[in-house]
C-alpha cells in the first residue's frame, strides 16, 4: 500500500515540477523546479530497487544542477539585491519545500523497507541478495561491455569537440616562459644606479 | 563464442577506434602543420577497416551476448560509409586553405573516424542500447563538425540548430525506446518483435511510432526535415557533403534495421508512417527545392527527396525492398558526392567559394567538362533513363509495386516530375544562360579524378555493375529477412 501511495507521490511532484520547470520565466527558479524533479525521480527509483541509481541522481546530477545554476547566475543579468529583498517573504515557503522533501524522503524509506515494486519482465532482473553496485558492475562490464566501452568514446568525442570549438591559440598573450625566468642571471635584471641628490633617477 | 571471436567481428571498429585515438595524439603534439598527414592517414585507415570487412566482421552472426550482430547487411552499409566518409576527408584541405581564417584542423579526419563508429554501430546494432550510443557518437561528431568554421556566423548557426533539434531528436527516440522497452521488457531486437508479434498495445504502437518519428528526423524526412536546409547551407562544404552521404546511409541502415528486424511483425502499422513519410518527403523536397538560390539548399532539398524514394523501397518491407533501399543509397551517394565535388569547384578568380545558382551560368562554354559532369549529376538525380539514378528509382518502385503498393508508387513516380524540374533548372542555367564569370581552375587531380569516378558509375556504364549490386544487395537483405 504505502509503496502505491509513495509511487504516486513522486510521479505526480516529477510530473508538475517538470511541467513548472518549462513554464517558469526565472531562469532560478526552473533550475530549482528541475532539482525537485530530479529529487523525485530518485525517489522512483528507490521504489524499484536501484538504490544506487537513486544516490547518482541526486549526487550526479543535482550537483551538476547547482554548477549549472552557477553559470545561470554568472551569465545572466539577475539583480542580487532585488532577489535577497524577498527573503523574509518567501522563507516560510522554502521552509515548506525543505520540510516535504523531507517528509518525502522518509516516505521512500519507509517504502524500501516495505519492499519495492515488483516488475513482471526485466532483461536482468535484480537478485535481492545482491548489492546494488554488484549487480551494476557485474552487467555493465560482461554483457553491457561494449556499449559501456563506445560511451566511452562518445565522452571521447565530446571533449574534443569542446577543445576544437573553443581553443584558441593567441600569439599576442603573455605567456609564462619558464626556461627564461629560470636562466635569468641578476646581471641581467638588476642595474646600479648612481642617483645624484636633487636629480631623481631616469628608468 | 571466444572473445577473441568476437572482437574480430568488430575489427573495423577496433582499427578506426586505434586509430583515431593515435591520430589524436600525433594532432595533439603536431600541431596544424600535422593537418595533411593526419587526413591521408585517415583515409588509410578507413581503407583498412573496410578490408577488415572482408573478415568475420561481415559473416560472424550475433557478438556481445546480442547487443551487435556482423552480418552481410551491416557490412555493406559499413562499405558505402567508409567510402564517403574518406571522400569527405580527402576533399577537406582544398576547400580550408580557400577560407579566410580557418585553417584545416587535424581534429577533422579524427572526429569524422569517430562519426564513422558511431555509423558502424548504428548499422550493425541489434539492441536498443546499442544502436542509441551508436547514434549519439554519430550525432555529436556531426554537431562539432557543422560548426568546424569558427569564424563564419552561418557554421556557428548550423551547428546550434543542428545540436539543438538533434537533441530534441534523441530525446523522442529516447522516449519511444523508453516505451518500447517497458512494455516488451527487453531491449533485444530478437525479444522486441517477439513481443511485437503477440498482438499490439498502445504502448507498443506508441512507442513504434515515437521510434519511427525520431529516426526521421535523423534521416531528415518530412515533416521531420526543417534542420536540412539551414545546416546544409552553413556548414563548410565538404561538411556538407559528408552529411548528405555517410550519416544518410547510416541512420537508413538502421532505420531498415529496425523495422524490419525488431518490429517486423507490425509491418502494417509502420508501413502508413514510412509511407507517408515517404510521399511527404518527396513532394516537400521537389517542391520546396524550385524557388532556391542556393546550390547547397537545393541539394539539401534534393537529399529529402532522395530520401523520399528510398523510403518507398522500405515501406514495401520485403527483401526485394530491402535491396532496394540499399541499392538506392549506393547509387545516391555516388550522385550526391558528386555533385557536392563540383560545388567545391565552384570559386571566383580569387579562389573564394560561391554558392549561388546563377553563378554557374554558361559554364558549358567556360568550364565544359565540369559542366558535362554536373548536368550527368543532376540528369541522374531526377531519374532520367539512360542515366544510373533511373535504376535506383526503377529498383524501388519495383519492390513497391511487387509488394502491392501501387498507390505508392503511382504518386511517388508522379511527383519525381516535380522533381525533375527544378534539376532540369540548373541544366539550363549551365548549357542556356549568359555566360557569368568563370571559376578559378581546378587545381587538385585528386578531385578531378573522384568527380570522373562518380561520373563513370552513374553513366550507363554503369548497368554493367548491376550484377555484383544485386547480388551483393540481396545477400546483405537476406541477412535480415
Amino acid at each position: 500500500m504505502i509503496q502505491a501511495i509513495a509511487f504516486y507521490l513522486f510521479a505526480f511532484v516529477v510530473l508538475v515540477s517538470a511541467a513548472l520547470t518549462i513554464s517558469s520565466r526565472n531562469p532560478v527558479h526552473s533550475v530549482l523546479w528541475l532539482i525537485l524533479a530530479f529529487f523525485n525521480a530518485a525517489g522512483l527509483m528507490v521504489l524499484v530497487g536501484a538504490e544506487f541509481i537513486a544516490m547518482l541522481l541526486v549526487i550526479v546530477y543535482v550537483g551538476a544542477v547547482a554548477v549549472l545554476f552557477l553559470f545561470v547566475v554568472m551569465m545572466l543579468d539577475i539583480d542580487f539585491t532585488e532577489l535577497r529583498a524577498g527573503f523574509v517573504r518567501y522563507f516560510w515557503i522554502g521552509l515548506a519545500l525543505s520540510l516535504a522533501l523531507v517528509c518525502e524522503i522518509f516516505i521512500a524509506i519507509g517504502a524500501w523497507s516495505a519492499g519495492g515494486i515488483d516488475f513482471a519482465r526485466r532483461a536482468a532482473p535484480i537478485d535481492g541478495a545482491v548489492p546494488n553496485i554488484q549487480a551494476i558492475g557485474e552487467l555493465l562490464y560482461s554483457r553491457y561491455l561494449f556499449v559501456f566501452e563506445l560511451a566511452g568514446l562518445v565522452l571521447l568525442v565530446a571533449m574534443i569537440g569542446a577543445i576544437v570549438l573553443t581553443f584558441r591559440q593567441r600569439p599576442d598573450s603573455r605567456h609564462q616562459r619558464i626556461r627564461q625566468q629560470v636562466s635569468r642571471r641578476s646581471k641581467d635584471a638588476i642595474r646600479n644606479v648612481n642617483a645624484p641628490v636633487g636629480q631623481g633617477v631616469e628608468l | 563464442m571466444s572473445y577473441s571471436q568476437q572482437m574480430m567481428m568488430i575489427l573495423p571498429e577496433i582499427v578506426l577506434a586505434l586509430g583515431s585515438l593515435i591520430l589524436m595524439m600525433v594532432s595533439a603534439f603536431a600541431g596544424h602543420r600535422s593537418a595533411r598527414g593526419v587526413s591521408w592517414a585517415a583515409v588509410a585507415l578507413l581503407i583498412g577497416a573496410g578490408i577488415a570487412l572482408l573478415g568475420p566482421a561481415s559473416s560472424g552472426g550475433v557478438a556481445f551476448y546480442g547487443l551487435l550482430r556482423a552480418d552481410a547487411f551491416s557490412a555493406f552499409a559499413k562499405l558505402l560509409i567508409y567510402i564517403a566518409a574518406a571522400v569527405s576527408i580527402i576533399i577537406a584541405p582544398r576547400f580550408f586553405a580557400a577560407t579566410h581564417g580557418d585553417d584545416l584542423k587535424p581534429e577533422y579526419p579524427v572526429l569524422i573516424l569517430l562519426s564513422a563508429i558511431g555509423m558502424g554501430v548504428m548499422v550493425s546494432a541489434s539492441d536498443l542500447l546499442t544502436l542509441y550510443v551508436g547514434l549519439e557518437l554519430q550525432s555529436l561528431a556531426a554537431y562539432v563538425l557543422a560548426s568546424f568554421m569558427r569564424q563564419d556566423t552561418r557554421s556557428a548557426e548550423a551547428g546550434l540548430k543542428y545540436f539543438v533539434l538533434g537533441a530534441l531528436a534523441s530525446g523522442i527516440l529516447l522516449y519511444g525506446i523508453s516505451l518500447v522497452y517497458g512494455f516488451t521488457g527487453s531491449t533485444l531486437f530478437d525479444v522486441i518483435a517477439l513481443q511485437y508479434s503477440g498482438g499490439l498495445s498502445t504502448g507498443l504502437l506508441f512507442g513504434l511510432v515515437f521510434v519511427f518519428a525520431g529516426l526521421a528526423f535523423k534521416i531528415s524526412a518530412v515533416p521531420f526535415h526543417m534542420w536540412t536546409p539551414d545546416v546544409y547551407e552553413g556548414a563548410p562544404t565538404p561538411v556538407t557533403a559528408f552529411f548528405a552521404s555517410a550519416p544518410k546511409v547510416a541512420a537508413m541502415g538502421l532505420a531498415v534495421r529496425i523495422a524490419v528486424e525488431a518490429m517486423g511483425p507490425a509491418v502494417d502499422q509502420w508501413r502508413q508512417i514510412v509511407i507517408f513519410a515517404a510521399l511527404a518527403s518527396i513532394i516537400l523536397g521537389a517542391v520546396a527545392a524550385i524557388g532556391q538560390s542556393n546550390i547547397k539548399r537545393l541539394l539539401a532539398y534534393s537529399s529529402i527527396n532522395n530520401v523520399g524514394f528510398a523510403l518507398v523501397g522500405l515501406a514495401a518491407g520485403t527483401q526485394a525492398g530491402v535491396s532496394a533501399v540499399l541499392i538506392y543509397m549506393t547509387i545516391y551517394i555516388a550522385m550526391t558526392l558528386g555533385s557536392f565535388l563540383i560545388v567545391l569547384q565552384m570559386r571566383d578568380e580569387n579562389g573564394v567559394p560561391v554558392e549561388t545558382i546563377a553563378s554557374l551560368a554558361g559554364m558549358s562554354r567556360t568550364r565544359p567538362w565540369l559542366a558535362a559532369a554536373l548536368a550527368m549529376f543532376m540528369f541522374s538525380l531526377a531519374g532520367i533513363p539512360p542515366l544510373f539514378g533511373f535504376y535506383a528509382k526503377f529498383a524501388v518502385f519495383s519492390a513497391a509495386v511487387d509488394a502491392g503498393l501501387f498507390a505508392l508508387a503511382a504518386v511517388g513516380i508522379a511527383a519525381s516530375v516535380i522533381g525533375a524540374y527544378y534539376y532540369l533548372r540548373v541544366v539550363k542555367t549551365m548549357f542556356f544562360d549568359e555566360p557569368a564569370p568563370a571559376f578559378a581552375p581546378m587545381q587538385s587531380k585528386v578531385e578531378g579524378g573522384l568527380i570522373a569516378i562518380s561520373a563513370l558509375f552513374i553513366s550507363p556504364l554503369g548497368y554493367l555493375l548491376i550484377p555484383a549490386l544485386l547480388s551483393a544487395t540481396t545477400s546483405a537483405a537476406r541477412a535480415l529477412l
